[in-house]
């Protein structure tokens, strides 16, 4: 094993339908994909319950047990009940994604001070315009803190999808496993610690600009 | 360097005097390993329970990974003792090689053995990868053999394992040797239910299924006939180390002359439909034949 | 269930290869992420690029992760230690910030009063620091716990025994019984430790109770 060839090996396999392009595109459009799906779901609920006040008990329980779940077994049961290809690890990692989200959502209109929205109340705003208004605006940066955990785990795990997939950058990683192709298996490794990692700067980013703008509305 | 390379030596110099002194009646402890395959796993069983009866002390070392994982392992003196197939092991130690039938592979395969590891006899057992279709694809493109897929004018998708891209058995292989085109999807369950889910749900229309696999009867599935001699003869076969001395290669070589194709088969439907652990289908296996 | 009634043994000897696996990484994490996180708690200056480094850890893909250490480490691809040594990494990424969090919210006045009736060193953080961090340090293992358990399933895809082993087994013989118990026996393990960890928390902060 010597980085040269990785080197290389990340220098040279670029193009084509296998190449390090499309595989980085499909990893990529996989984890968007999946993080939207998965905020879909678990958006509105953790708001409801954040505003609301109930069900934070069960919210709590099982964010912490989802946790433990293994990734690679939903994976599999899902692959035996949907045959090859995408559904299967969409499903799965969207039951992935669920926990955080849920919790950032919850938590982010949580923590929004209860003075705040019974002025707002006060003042005449609907149940709706202060969850629009108040709640989301005041809770956006932990909101997105939980969708950047959420992203992270997705575009890691992302790779197994291609356990049953013919698609992402874990293909690169299973070949390079299976055959001791190393300079693969590690290009492969790097290619996909890179896109997570530009994916939390950015998403970082954003959180950090949305506080300011939350702290300092009007700068 | 340092501390920790230290350590780790001293760690394993700890771990070789525990090994030391477990060891059995015949001295040394006989590492028997395992591919990451329910099939071979209840072959390495079965040396291992022979082995035990025989007075060896045994360390199991199962569902390895694949031979591309353990070979530098049992080359590095880490096994002993590893169940194998004939033509792929020969096909990895020499790429070059032309030999197709049984016997060729076998005398190549004696010679081509690194130092200090030599492979045992044959079982009359097979098990060997075969291009793998549905009964309803074989009789609407009239498929017997590989070469009539040429005759098929759909594209073919074939589905295997990851390392099937880069081994002379898959659509490369498939190219060379009978110039036919197929795409290739990854499924990494070793020709398992999802491969076979795919092949009937028609997202696949080939598939590298062993001939031993007992889905093959179950799902009504074609084995086209290798007429050009793609794949190597694949025979069960023992791949031993120094430390397997002729006392053990004795009592392994009776296992493999004992073991018939069909038993296979059987014992990976015991496996798959029964859904029993190895260890139960080697011990009723050993006593069935009466070699305990 | 047909599977489980005659594979418990193997289910058994696997939770106890998994356990063998995830116990040191825990201990390990612990141990490393509460003296750094003290350290980036107190010393502002220090404390950001740690933190962000943990960060950068965390955001490492575990697949990938698990083949390249033993490149880094010199170590065999099918090791114990490699990925204890991984799931090490993930539990410290995980547990700085918030044990950082825990030393940080220690009362400044407190830790000063200490110091005047003359603690330091080893008694400062002994004695006085580590249990006023507590608390917050157990929410933080307790992630840590958890999710470790779940994570190390996948050293069954690099050849090291573990339930993750039911998970791949399962799927190449096709029997859903065998996945659904390596699901199930992970998921109840991080509980059951999850409960310990609890347990072992209110055993060592006795005042909260009366305080509460």
């Amino acid at each position: 094993m010597n980085l040269g060839e990785t080197f290389t090996w990340l220098a040279t396999h670029w193009a084509g339908p296998g190449g390090i392009g499309a595989r980085l595109a499909q990893h990529l459009l996989l984890t968007l994909a999946v993080v939207a799906v998965a905020a879909i779901v678990a958006l509105p609920l953790g708001v409801l319950i954040g505003h609301t006040h109930k069900g934070a008990a069960v919210v709590g329980a099982s964010v912490g047990a989802a946790r433990a779940i293994p990734t690679l077994g939903l994976l599999t049961l899902f692959g035996l009940a949907l045959g090859i290809g995408l559904r299967a690890p969409v499903l799965a990692l969207v039951i992935l994604a669920l926990p955080s989200l849920l919790a950032g959502a919850y938590a982010g209109v949580e923590t929004v001070p209860p003075a705040v929205v019974e002025a707002a109340r006060a003042v005449g705003l609907s149940e709706t315009q202060i969850v629009w208004r108040v709640e989301l605006p005041l809770g956006a940066p932990v909101i997105i803190g939980g969708l950047r955990a959420a992203t992270l785990q997705v575009v890691s795990t992302a790779t197994l999808a291609a356990y049953i997939a013919d698609t992402g950058l874990g293909r690169f990683l299973f070949i390079g496993l299976k055959s001791r192709d190393y300079a693969q298996m590690v290009g492969g490794a790097i290619l996909v610690i890179a896109l997570a990692l530009i994916l939390e700067v950015t998403l970082a980013a954003t959180q950090r600009l949305v506080s300011v703008h939350v702290t300092h509305p009007r700068q | 360097m340092s501390h920790r390379t230290h350590r780790f030596a001293a760690l394993v110099a700890v771990a070789a005097l525990a090994l030391a002194g477990c060891s059995g009646a015949h001295g040394q402890t006989i590492v028997v390993g395992s591919q990451d395959y329910y099939s071979n796993e209840i072959v390495a069983e079965i040396y291992a329970q022979a082995l035990e009866k025989g007075g060896y002390a045994v360390d199991r070392q199962f569902r390895i990974g694949q031979r591309e994982v353990y070979l530098p392992e049992i080359e590095a003196g880490n096994i002993d003792l590893f169940p194998e197939y004939t033509g792929p092991l020969l096909q990895f130690w020499k790429s070059s090689t032309t030999a197709r039938l049984a016997d060729a592979v076998y005398s190549e395969l004696v010679q081509a053995a690194p130092a200090g590891l030599r492979v045992l006899d044959q079982s009359p057992a097979t098990d060997q990868d075969s291009y793998v279709v549905t009964s309803a694809f074989a009789s609407q493109w009239h498929l017997t053999t590989i070469s009539d897929l040429k005759g098929v004018t759909v594209p073919l998708v074939m589905g295997a394992n990851s390392e099937a891209q880069s081994r002379p058995n898959g659509p490369q292989g498939l190219l060379d040797t009978y110039g036919v085109t197929c795409g290739f999807t990854p499924i990494e369950d070793g020709g398992g239910p999802l491969t076979v889910k795919a092949l009937k749900d028609g997202t696949i229309q080939l598939a590298i299924i062993y001939t031993a696999d007992p889905s093959i009867m179950a799902n009504d599935l074609v084995s086209l006939e290798d007429d050009k001699g793609l794949f190597l003869a694949s025979h069960l076969v023992p791949l031993a180390s120094d430390k397997v001395d002729d006392k053990a290669a004795a009592l392994i070589n009776k296992i493999s002359a004992a073991m018939s194709p069909s038993d296979l088969v059987a014992l990976d439907a015991r496996s798959v439909t029964d859904q029993l652990p190895a260890a139960t289908i080697a011990t009723d296996w050993l006593k069935d034949k009466g070699l305990v | 269930m047909k599977w489980l009634g005659l594979n418990w043994p193997q289910v058994v000897a696997l939770l106890g290869d998994h356990i063998r696996l995830v116990v040191p990484a825990i201990a390990l994490s612990i141990l490393i992420a509460v003296p750094v996180g003290r350290l980036a708690g107190r010393h502002r200056s220090l404390g950001r690029p740690l933190l962000g480094v943990a960060t950068l850890l965390y955001a490492v893909p575990a697949l990938p992760l698990l083949v390249i250490l033993p490149v880094v480490l010199g170590l065999p691809l099918r090791s114990a230690v490699t990925i204890t040594a991984a799931l090490t990494i993930y539990g410290v990424a995980l547990l700085v910030r918030t044990a950082a969090d825990a030393f940080g919210a220690v009362d400044a006045g407190v830790h000063e009063a200490a110091v005047a009736l003359g603690y330091s060193g080893w008694g400062l953080f002994w004695r006085v620091d580590l249990p006023l961090a507590v608390p917050v340090l157990l929410s933080g293992i307790r992630v840590v716990v958890v999710s470790t358990v779940g994570l190390a399933t996948i050293g069954a895809l690099t050849g090291q025994s573990s339930l993750g082993t039911l998970l791949t087994d399962g799927f190449q013989r096709g029997i859903a019984g065998e996945v659904v118990t390596g699901v199930v026996v992970t998921v109840v393990l991080a509980l059951v430790l999850d409960g310990l960890t609890l347990l072992v928390g209110r055993a060592i902060t006795p005042w909260r109770r009366v305080a509460a």
